[in-house]
């Protein structure tokens, strides 16, 4: 935790950490802070006066039906989008990292989408999805499909997750060759050499050693899911049709910004940060983060 | 030399959908970048570029007005994407790196308490604390302003912890050498922990870059004004409901435009890009 030797200085330490601890001091602790207090209290219509309402905001919120079913759209969309964006990524991974002409290329092309922003991957997916002006969504409509994601909750849905996902596969895959990299060809060689076949090797050996790095993106993307989607959602559905994409994040902007909520938004918030606090306490605790790219 | 055999080929296939897969979506907007909006709108655009490149992203460059709306010129939001996304890289480096260093060199009275006060930003991503921080900003007078748009976002557990890593791998020999001849903790911070940090410096400019030119749920907050206007929340924001009538040449042409920098920074960047990425999770 400490070097042996160290500066003897009384002031320059405090000097050197003040930047941060003030940023981090009026930017995260107060606000978060002030959540937790707010998620407390009740305030009356003007804002002026507050009471003390014990947990009432969370029962509040938690006993609403729209709330639930919130949640319920969250764990559906971030599942579906953590399978999606590993599956796809260590499917492409594990064949970029073979021994094939071109591997470089490969990886150069399948890397770029990680610059992509969010909402912007999710303006994209509507050039080509929108039932008016998409190719893909005419031609869904032209088969007679009755695809407008505008109107169809579950097919808004369908686009959200798409969309998501194919954001964050490149992230995956940069930490999946990554780890496959990290893996001792000569192992690989001698159970080749035993007679085991591609799919076998895969499954006995590169799918058991790429555990730390699967188990890490999968809090990862987790995390991803639940927060950084926000833009997605935001610039494709509004969380609508209805609520059928709503996320408990667009949640919290909807009932703070938008419906002035302040209580109700705090008490979401706070269930927020203990979502993320274990998510992170998860990750602390049982990632062993071994992965090396070179 | 044995004849080449379908299942030698299958890794190819697969790897080129999977190229194709996240290539088309740009394609599509690269092409329709160079139509007019008549032709998007009506879904007919075409596989091959247009006549109206030029003149679309003039158009979007100067904020001239569409053919339905006025917009924000490109050309703002740029600067204010520029100006935002390099405030947050260079200002988390800064501050990152003297922490570290005070966290790393020093022996000192809290020193526990400071680290774990650092840490604990790791688990309050702005998503989690919107109303409240914003509210702090506009107490603050900074809404509508590059200060707003950068400062809360600046402190981050994640930077602090990459350099104090490092600097813990940096010999005890170096640092007693430095003491002899007589260089206290600012010369050393210069002469020798700075120019050792250099790919790390570089690795994470990549990765913070990208961070910030991509930020999204804040600027859509603490920005009211047009000429404030990020470029990734105000492509949303010419969308808008997404009807067929749209400006969708100006809209593509500025899609287009948004997505240059941070794609051209991790394709020439590619080396620094993953090895930033890779090392600021572990």
């Amino acid at each position: 935790m400490q070097r042996r030797v160290t500066f003897d200085n009384r002031l320059l330490p405090y000097l050197l950490l003040a930047p941060q601890v003030a940023v981090t001091l009026v930017f995260f602790i107060w606000p978060a802070a002030n959540a937790i207090w707010q998620s407390v209290h009740l305030q009356d219509a003007f804002g002026i006066r507050s009471e003390f309402v014990w947990f009432e905001n969370f029962t509040n919120v938690l006993g609403d039906p729209n709330y639930l079913d919130t949640l319920k759209v969250t764990v559906v969309f971030s599942l579906a989008v953590t399978v999606l964006a590993m599956g796809l990524a260590l499917l492409l991974a594990v064949l970029a990292d073979s021994k094939i002409k071109g591997a470089r290329a490969y990886k150069t092309l399948l890397i770029w989408p990680y610059a992509l922003a969010p909402a912007v991957a999710a303006v994209l997916w509507m050039f080509i999805f929108n039932p008016d002006i998409g190719s893909f969504g005419r031609a869904l409509r032209a088969l007679g499909y009755d695809w407008d994601y505008r109107l169809n909750g579950g097919q808004a849905l369908t686009m959200v997750i798409m969309a998501a996902s194919w954001k964050q596969v490149s992230y995956n895959f940069i930490f999946f060759l990554a780890g496959l990299q990290a893996i001792p060809r000569s192992v690989m060689e001698a159970a080749s050499i035993d007679g085991a076949g591609p799919v076998r090797r895969f499954w006995t050996i590169t799918f058991p050693l790429l555990s730390p790095t699967t188990f890490f993106l999968l809090v990862v993307d987790m995390v991803y899911a639940f927060f950084e989607t926000f833009g997605t959602i935001h610039a494709l559905t509004q969380g609508g049709p209805g609520k059928a994409t709503e996320t408990l994040i667009f949640r919290v902007y909807q009932d703070g910004v938008v419906n002035n909520d302040l209580g109700g938004s705090s008490a979401q918030s706070v269930i927020l940060m203990v979502i993320v606090i274990a998510l992170t306490a998860v990750q602390f605790r049982f990632v062993e983060r071994k992965v090396h790219y070179s | 030399m044995k004849p080449t055999r379908f299942i030698d080929l299958l890794p190819h296939i697969v790897l080129i959908v999977g190229v194709l897969i996240f290539a088309y979506p740009i394609y599509v907007t690269l092409i329709g970048s160079t139509w007019d909006s008549g032709t998007i709108g009506r879904g007919g655009l075409p596989l091959w570029p247009g006549g109206q490149g030029a003149t679309n992203y003039a158009q979007a460059w100067v904020g001239e007005a569409g053919d339905r709306a006025m917009y924000t010129p490109v050309r703002t939001m740029m600067l204010n994407s520029l100006v935002m996304a390099l405030s947050i890289a260079v200002g988390k480096i800064a501050i990152s790196i003297l922490s570290a260093y005070a966290v790393a060199f020093f022996r000192f009275p809290l020193r526990m308490a400071f680290f774990w006060l650092i840490f604990i930003t790791l688990m309050l991503p702005v998503e989690v604390r919107i109303i409240p921080t914003y509210k702090v900003v506009a107490d603050l007078g900074l809404i509508n302003t590059y200060a707003g748009l950068a400062i809360p976002l600046i402190a981050s557990a994640t930077a602090t912890l990459l350099f104090r890593q490092f600097f813990l791998t940096i010999p005890d020999e170096l640092l007693e050498a430095a003491k002899i001849d007589g260089a206290g903790p600012v010369r050393f911070f210069i002469d020798v922990v700075l120019p050792l940090s250099r790919t790390n410096i570089a690795a994470l400019f990549v990765i913070l870059f990208i961070y910030g030119w991509n930020q999204y749920l804040w600027p859509l907050l603490v920005t009211s004004s047009g000429d404030m206007e990020t470029i990734v929340t105000g492509i949303t924001k010419m969308i808008g409901t997404g009807e067929s009538a749209n400006d969708w040449h100006i809209i593509m042409a500025t899609t287009v435009l948004a997505m240059l920098p941070p794609v051209a920074v991790v394709v020439f960047m590619q080396r620094w890009f993953v090895k930033g990425l890779v090392d600021s999770e572990k």
